[in-house]
């Protein structure tokens, strides 16, 4: 077979079983595009080794029968994942050197089904960033050019690298985390597809944290079949989680009928932003169109908080962060400053994580610090803890009326070139997850799905966010909106 | 509201990041921006509303309360950029 690299995981699996392939094939495939993908920024940390001793015994259970859906699919990881023995840093310098001594439980629910890895992923360092830039490992670069302008775009962030590795076709497809839209945005950046499940349908044990309320991990795949079948992979109660939810875990790829004929989705009048490009608009309305087309009924909702989803995510995400980031203290892992003579414990606390986190981390961090300082507690923290139940309860009412799933765009834009946003203040570059931190804050699954191009042939994505653990039903309407578009473009090849 | 250079300089402490003098103003500029941004949640009523603390209504998980994990001291300490005798090295803490 040619091409292998370019093969989704449901097309894999069933040539895998077979006999027209094996994984040692289509890993090895994987194998020579990374190397010749160096351009891209995306794998950081490369496992040759582990990759082709897993896909070995991946087609020894192939060839035995019955191996899971998984079975002998080559993934990217995100750096995020702690993974054994191999690098996992989370973009970090301040995690340099750091190889865990254990697994995280998504990634071993991966390898246990017969899953491959070719190594990690670049991010945004601590997945604090919307444009891969804030990496210790360097920019992850879009495979996609604006037309034949050569100008290197961002594949978004955090999960950038993923989101590049998956649209170029260097792995089937890549482990992802959203804590604001980082699995969300980067999909629609780059053309295919990325899915934040409900709050504790996957463990987040082994994920190194950010802010533990709104971190879920999922899949980027090319295609809404994928993402069904990756995660039910990931998915699953954990009882080193406490709170993953101890729920069966349907089987996603069988609610894919591609029939949504009756299903009521809703259109939030709050996302139709002042100044939003004509071409988001044009999208939105086509997408709604499609999904009207199909058979299901459109209805005009409101969720009257929005505005305030931005503002809260920033004091939300940063507090939880300052807490959980005060582990990175130079005793127990990563890196430790040189001390100069008599420095005490203190000046090696404050400067090893003055040299271990990045600008962007250092600032969020010490935001977070602030609203959870004595005095400004209740007036930041709690009043956005508030404000978040409002938000949440915006979603409930509109769920209770009978809505199934909600249509929005992804982004607020097409991909942007990489620097273009260094002098921007931080609140420009924050304004990229307008549309998805809604549903992190709300603990709501969402999918973006590629539906369109702009002018200048960049990729654009849809969101649709669903019922709390509805995903077959939301993956099923998404599988809809994903044939009517019938997006199928790719990037052309530079690197 | 605006953030001045030494309330700059007392976060950066209780955060435990060494932040030079000369770039406390440039800090400290960014902290009213980033605040300034979410003062508009002052706008919205949350009169007897609950500060969320679960985003699922679900009650964490018990279990026993017995040992469960143990005897890694290699493994725990494999990452330690100071380890000693089978324990963590830092700086001198007591005088």
């Amino acid at each position: 077979m040619s091409d292998l690299t370019k093969l989704t995981i449901a097309q894999a699996r069933d040539a895998m079983r077979k006999g027209d392939t094996t994984s040692a094939e289509i890993t090895s495939a994987c194998l020579t595009a990374i190397e010749g993908a160096d351009a891209l920024g995306a794998f950081v940390h490369h496992t040759p080794d582990i990759a082709q001793a897993q896909a070995a015994a991946a087609d020894t259970r192939i060839k035995a029968g019955d191996a899971p859906d998984m079975c002998g699919i080559p993934l990217g990881i995100k750096d995020l994942f702690c993974t054994k023995g191999v690098p996992s840093q989370a973009a970090s310098r301040i995690l340099e050197g750091f190889k865990p001594e254990y697994e995280s439980t998504i990634t071993s629910q991966l390898f246990d089904a017969g899953a491959v890895m070719l190594g990690k992923l670049n991010m945004d360092e601590f997945a604090m960033g919307s444009s891969n830039e804030t990496s210790v490992y360097g920019n992850a670069v879009n495979p996609w050019r604006r037309g034949n302008d050569d100008t290197a775009l961002t594949p978004g962030g955090s999960s950038g690298g993923s989101a590049s590795a998956v649209a170029a076709d260097l792995c089937l497809a890549a482990t992802g985390t959203d804590t604001g839209g980082s699995i969300r945005q980067p999909a629609a950046f780059v053309g295919i597809t990325g899915m934040k499940p409900t709050y504790g349908r996957v463990s987040r044990w082994g994920i190194v944290a950010f802010a533990s309320s709104l971190d879920q991990a999922g899949p980027m795949t090319k295609d809404v079949r994928d993402a069904a079948i990756m995660l039910k992979a990931m998915a699953g109660h954990d009882p080193l989680d406490s709170t993953s939810a101890d729920l069966a875990v349907p089987d996603f790829e069988a609610a894919l009928t591609g029939d949504i004929r009756g299903k009521t989705i809703g259109i939030p009048k709050e996302y139709r932003m002042e100044g939003m490009p004509a071409e988001i608009e044009k999208l939105w309305e086509d997408g709604t169109t499609m999904l009207k087309d199909a058979g299901a009924k459109i209805v005009d909702i409101t969720l009257p908080h929005t505005k305030y989803a931005l503002p809260a995510y920033y004091v939300i995400a940063p507090a939880e962060a300052s807490s959980n980031l005060a582990r990175y203290d130079g005793v127990r892992f990563g890196h430790r400053a040189r001390l100069a003579q008599g420095d005490g414990i203190t000046e090696m606390y404050e400067k090893t994580r003055a040299e271990g986190f990045g600008h962007e981390v250092q600032r969020r961090v010490m935001v977070g610090t602030y609203v959870l300082s004595a005095g400004f507690y209740d007036a930041y923290y709690n009043r956005a803890r508030r404000v978040r139940a409002l938000i949440k309860q915006d979603f409930d009412t509109v769920f209770a009326d009978g809505v199934d799933a909600i249509l929005t765009p992804a982004t607020p834009s097409a991909a942007f070139g990489l620097g273009e946003m260094t002098d921007a203040d931080p609140i420009q570059m924050y304004l990229n997850d307008v549309f998805t931190v809604t549903v992190n804050l709300a603990g709501l699954p969402g999918i973006a799905v590629p539906t369109g191009q702009d002018a200048q042939g960049l990729p654009l994505g849809l969101q649709l966010i669903g019922r709390p653990w509805e995903e077959g039903d939301l993956l099923n309407v998404a599988y809809s909106l994903e044939q009517s578009a019938g997006f199928v473009a790719k990037p052309t090849k530079w690197w | 509201m605006s953030i001045d250079t030494e309330t700059a300089r007392r976060v950066a402490k209780l955060a435990r990041i060494k932040v030079e003098d000369d770039a406390l103003p440039a800090l400290a500029s960014e902290f009213s921006a980033i605040l300034g941004f979410i003062e508009q949640l002052n706008e919205v009523d949350v009169e007897g509303v609950e500060p969320m603390t679960s985003v699922t209504p679900q009650r964490l998980k018990r279990r026993d309360d017995v040992v469960t994990d143990g005897d890694q001291q290699e493994a725990v300490l494999k990452n330690a950029p100071d380890a000693r005798e089978g324990f963590f090295a830092v700086p001198k803490v007591v005088e």
